[in-house]
């Protein structure tokens, strides 16, 4: 299953030094991942899991610079309304996160980077990265599109809950799913009738 | 896309006064109370989800307004749903909190599952659910129950044990319906409409395959229709969940069935695997081993779906998604029950037959590799061509896929002492592995971290020490076959121009196709390294190149210490020789060379630490590269260290062959390059030496010297023209007066001590056994320690 999803800017901030990164929406699926080793309290655990969010989305960011720097590719401004060639232009890989760097297991981080925002999702390596790939791009997609996420707007930080919705019908509770165009379809359109409201 | 707006709107949210806060809370609580939901309060509780998750500390809700929101997750909207679970993550949950744990939607059974603390926490829900899939009717709108299973997926990926016996019998059975009975007609969804529309228009069609054509067996996720029924919704849940499902409760250290069933379901798998697969027969079978056959059934009949033609490109990647998943099903399934081996493998070679030619479908191949390699040996199947591809086109034409080099790297981090058995061209396809390295350094690098060790052997470790060193060269040559494949002959190419050019050159390609080779075995390097690198110069500022760079050091120390391991003498002096003739043979990256040369010294340091012999048997080599002034400038730290080792280890006391006329030819070879670089100015373009080489000069000549006594009177003699030399104070090969000081105290210092000559010898070049504390067994030693310990304990008293 995915541990996590999270949206993150992979561009300096002025706030923040150079290798910082912040985090504009995260998602953990499944009980927190130390409960079965410490008797923390809910409010340590709350910070632990941020951190490892925090941890995750500095480690892709680092990814994602080497990378760019290493193709010599100029990113192009794009507008809203061309959210579909913004991700066909988007650099894309996949981060190994070695077991205690921070999740206890040995994790596999797949990124996309649309310009100064990264989308990155946190599997289980033994998961069909294939599958989780894709599903990663269309999420990317969906965010970029309902969020208007290509124009000046902050709408990803106050309106995270259709992100939410979106993982609700698309990544349900982690769980990647096997959809053919029809059943993503379907699911889509109810994802719609939501952010029309 | 991330502006000004954003950061400023973060920054309030962390930095709100309590006071301002307070208010908010007052006035959210006053439109909750309302009956209507306006935009306010959706507003509202967007921006409370921003300041509670905005700051790391967790801000705490007054208990009425959390009891409100609490309310709000069992609204009919989902929106109040959503931003209250949403909410409620963000803060601590109420102490005392009732949980009412019937008529869960997917929002609030999130929040519960993020706030379990323990096992106890999820028991209930795990109960509930199970009571819900029980129940003929579901209640709510189609997915109430589609979700479930997500949930179940989660509650057993962290805590298996949660789930009992009778659960797993029931979810199997449940499985296997949904997996295999779900309906073959198109389910409700709306109907085509328009005017002419009629009770006959309405009657549901059967599914249809990808490409069109209707289907003609059970239901999976490759079949469309217009809508969908319920039982087809939970067929694509469970598919999507069956793996995990397979691993937890069906791996063979997890069979928690009792001795006598173990026998009868391998009685029963065998007398299967004799009869041609029909259904029918797999009634008899109890729930586990049942859902094992459907899970077979329904990959081979996606496997067979997968090679019709889709009309639609996301239908045509999930096809290959499918074709993953299905393998490893049966990688798993057929680990469960070996039997099972010689019905599955058929189906998989086919696969393979269709595939193996396609590079679109590497990814897929990488799952059917590791099927071969955990059955191919059982089934007496020839893997060898699966090999071919995985070790050879795949690095050699894939390397900038970065998914799929995860992807292969990981299968051969986890299956290493298989491959290392089973697999004998694994070892020797180190350069065409190492491609995947240099094209994406800084993703990979962890990787090779561990694969590395496993590819030293001693066979090609020359050829191996050799290929890391030009990795750099191997970046930048699969970056110009990148791009000598996209653009044509006569466009100019840019900034590339010259190094493309000497690419496609015929006369030089033989040098980057040695480069560009699959496999050892062919050659240790080339002897036109030079031109090579002269041909790469502009390639040392390119990103791709530094990056790669970057990391050849960390991989040399790993190779080193590796290879102390394996190697014997012969080889490790072969080494010593190659890191002799690298240092001045690398491509010229300033930070690299000088990297390199690092890690040089400090393993050529231990190589002759642990094999002192090496030294006198490499003499000759060691000094012409000792005795060349010119390598004091250009190759400081390993003429450093080289120097070293020659003072400390050419002696009779680390092996037997040294001779007096070996440690006289070395002392004249080093007195002659200390006279030359202490008595003019650098040459020009050269900075001064680094006072270390001449202190080292001078320790070595010295060592030498106590080991035959005739050449003491020479050295002294140049210990004793520095001293007048330097008396005024700077010197044209030392800019720093300090330094000056250093050099010539030390020279001092072993003046005096060869002035007795047999103190000199022990003190220079002690024996071994002084340089092993043992001072509690010594007992010359003993007493002193002895007498200070009890002055101590007297002495606090």
């Amino acid at each position: 299953m995915v541990r996590c999803f999270l949206v993150h800017t992979v561009c300096p901030v002025s706030a923040l030094s150079a290798a910082e990164s912040r985090v504009l929406y995260s998602r953990v699926f499944g009980p927190d991942e130390t409960v079965q080793h410490e008797d923390l309290d809910p409010e340590e655990r709350r910070l632990q899991q941020r951190e490892r969010v925090a941890v995750v989305a500095r480690q892709v960011r680092s990814a994602v610079t080497l990378s760019r720097e290493a193709s010599g590719r100029q990113l192009v401004e794009m507008v809203p309304g061309e959210e579909a060639l913004a991700l066909q232009e988007a650099d894309s890989g996949v981060v190994r996160l070695r077991a205690g760097d921070p999740f206890s297991g040995e994790m596999s981080a797949l990124w996309v980077a649309v310009q100064s925002l990264g989308f990155t999702m946190v599997c289980e390596p033994h998961e069909n990265l294939l599958l989780a790939e894709g599903t990663l791009k269309n999420l990317t997609r969906h965010c970029l599109e309902h969020l208007h996420m290509l124009g000046p707007g902050s709408e990803v930080l106050l309106k995270g809950d259709r992100i939410d919705v979106l993982l609700s019908r698309l990544l349900p509770h982690g769980q990647l799913l096997f959809l053919n165009h029809r059943f993503a379809q379907s699911l889509e359109k109810e994802v719609s009738a939501y952010m029309t409201k | 896309m991330y502006s000004h707006g954003s950061e400023s709107l973060i920054k309030q949210a962390r930095e709100i006064q309590e006071s301002e806060l307070q208010k908010f809370y007052g006035r959210l609580v006053r439109l909750l109370q309302a009956k209507e939901v306006g935009h306010e309060t959706i507003d509202s509780l967007q921006r409370l989800h921003l300041i509670l998750s905005a700051t790391k500390f967790t801000r705490i809700l007054p208990p009425e307004l959390h009891k409100r929101i609490l309310l709000l997750i069992s609204s009919p909207l989902e929106q109040l749903q959503v931003l209250s679970s949403a909410v409620l993550r963000e803060t601590l949950p109420l102490s005392g909190q009732e949980v009412n744990y019937s008529h869960l939607n997917s929002h609030a059974a999130s929040l519960l599952v993020s706030q379990a603390r323990s096992r106890p926490d999820v028991a209930p829900l795990c109960a509930q659910l199970f009571r819900t899939l029980e129940s003929r009717q579901s209640e709510g709108p189609a997915h109430s129950i589609t979700h479930t299973l997500p949930i179940l997926n989660t509650v057993i990926t962290h805590s298996p044990e949660c789930l009992t016996e009778e659960h797993v019998t029931l979810l199997s059975k449940k499985l296997v319906d949904w997996l295999r009975y779900a309906s073959i007609t198109q389910g409700g969804g709306t109907s085509s409409g328009g005017f002419f529309s009629g009770p006959r228009s309405r009657q549901p069609g059967p599914i249809a395959e990808l490409d069109g054509t209707v289907s003609g067996d059970f239901f999976t996720v490759l079949c469309v229709g217009q809508g969908f029924t319920e039982d087809q919704w939970m067929n694509v849940y469970s598919f999507s969940m069956l793996r995990n499902w397979l691993l937890t409760y069906h791996s063979v250290s997890n069979c928690n069935t009792t001795a006598d069933s173990d026998d009868r379901s391998e009685v029963d798998g065998s007398v299967i695997s004799m009869v041609s697969a029909t259904s029918s027969s797999s009634r008899l079978l109890p729930p586990k081993e049942r859902l094992r056959e459907k899970a077979f059934q329904y990959c081979q009949r996606l496997i067979e779906q997968s090679d019709r033609k889709a009309h639609k490109r996301t239908d045509t990647e999930l096809q290959k998604a499918c074709l993953v998943e299905a393998v490893c099903i049966l990688d798993c399934v057929c680990l469960e029950d070996t039997s099972l081996v010689y019905r599955v493998f058929p189906c998989i070679k086919a696969l393979y037959g269709r595939l193996c030619s396609d590079l679109s479908f590497a990814r897929v191949l990488v799952p059917i590799a590791q099927f071969y390699l955990n059955h191919g040996e059982m089934a007496a199947v020839d893997c060898e061509p699966v090999w071919q591809l995985v070790f050879g086109r795949f690095p050699a034409e894939l390397f900038n896929d970065p998914f799929l080099a995860h992807e292969l790297l990981r299968f051969l981090r986890l299956n290493i002492e298989n491959l290392q058995l089973r697999v004998p061209q694994y070892t020797l396809s180190f350069p065409n592995l190492l491609k995947f390295l240099a094209w994406d350094s800084s993703a990979m690098v962890d990787d090779f971290v561990d694969l590395l060790p496993s590819l030293v052997t001693a066979g090609t470790a020359v050829e191996l020490l050799h290929t890391l060193l030009d990795l750099p060269c191997l970046s930048a040559t699969l970056v110009l076959q990148l791009r000598s494949a996209c653009l044509p002959i006569t466009e100019p190419s840019g900034r590339i121009l010259q190094a493309l050019d000497a690419f496609r050159n015929p006369s030089v390609r033989g040098l980057f196709l040695f480069l560009l080779r699959g496999e050892a075995g062919s050659g240790d390097t080339i002897e036109r390294l030079s031109t090579l690198h002269e041909l790469l110069t502009e390639s040392a500022d390119w990103p791709r190149v530094i990056q790669c760079a970057q990391t050849v050091p960390v991989l040399l120390h790993i190779f080193f210490n590796t290879v102390i391991k394996v190697a014997d003498e012969k080889l490790l002096a072969h080494l010593i020789l190659v890191q002799l003739e690298r240092s001045s043979l690398l491509l010229k990256i300033p930070k690299y060379i000088k990297e390199v040369h690092r890690v040089f010294s400090c393993h050529l340091l231990k190589l002759c630490k642990l094999h002192p012999s090496l030294v006198v048997d490499q003499s000759h080599e060691l000094l012409e590269f000792a005795g060349t002034t010119a390598n004091v400038y250009s190759k400081e730290e390993v003429y450093t260290h080289v120097v070293w080792v020659l003072g400390e280890y050419l002696s009779v006391s680390c092996d037997a062959r040294c001779s007096v006329r070996l440690i006289t030819s070395c002392f004249e070879a080093l007195e002659a390059v200390l006279f030359e670089i202490t008595s003019s100015a650098p040459p020009a373009g050269a900075v001064c030496p680094n006072p270390r080489v001449i202190t080292t000069l001078m320790s070595a000549l010295a060592k030498l010297a106590s080991r035959s006594h005739d050449l003491i009177p020479r050295i002294s003699l140049f210990f004793s023209k520095l001293r007048t030399v330097t008396r005024g104070g700077s010197a044209a090969w030392c800019s720093d007066e300090e330094d000056l000081v250093a050099i010539v105290t030390r020279g001092e210092e072993l003046w005096s001590l060869l002035k007795a000559p047999g103190v000199a010898q022990s003190v220079l070049t002690p024996p071994p056994h002084v340089n092993t504390a043992q001072w509690h067994r010594d007992t010359n030693v003993a007493m002193p320690l002895q007498l200070r310990t009890i002055t101590s304990l007297t002495h606090s008293q």
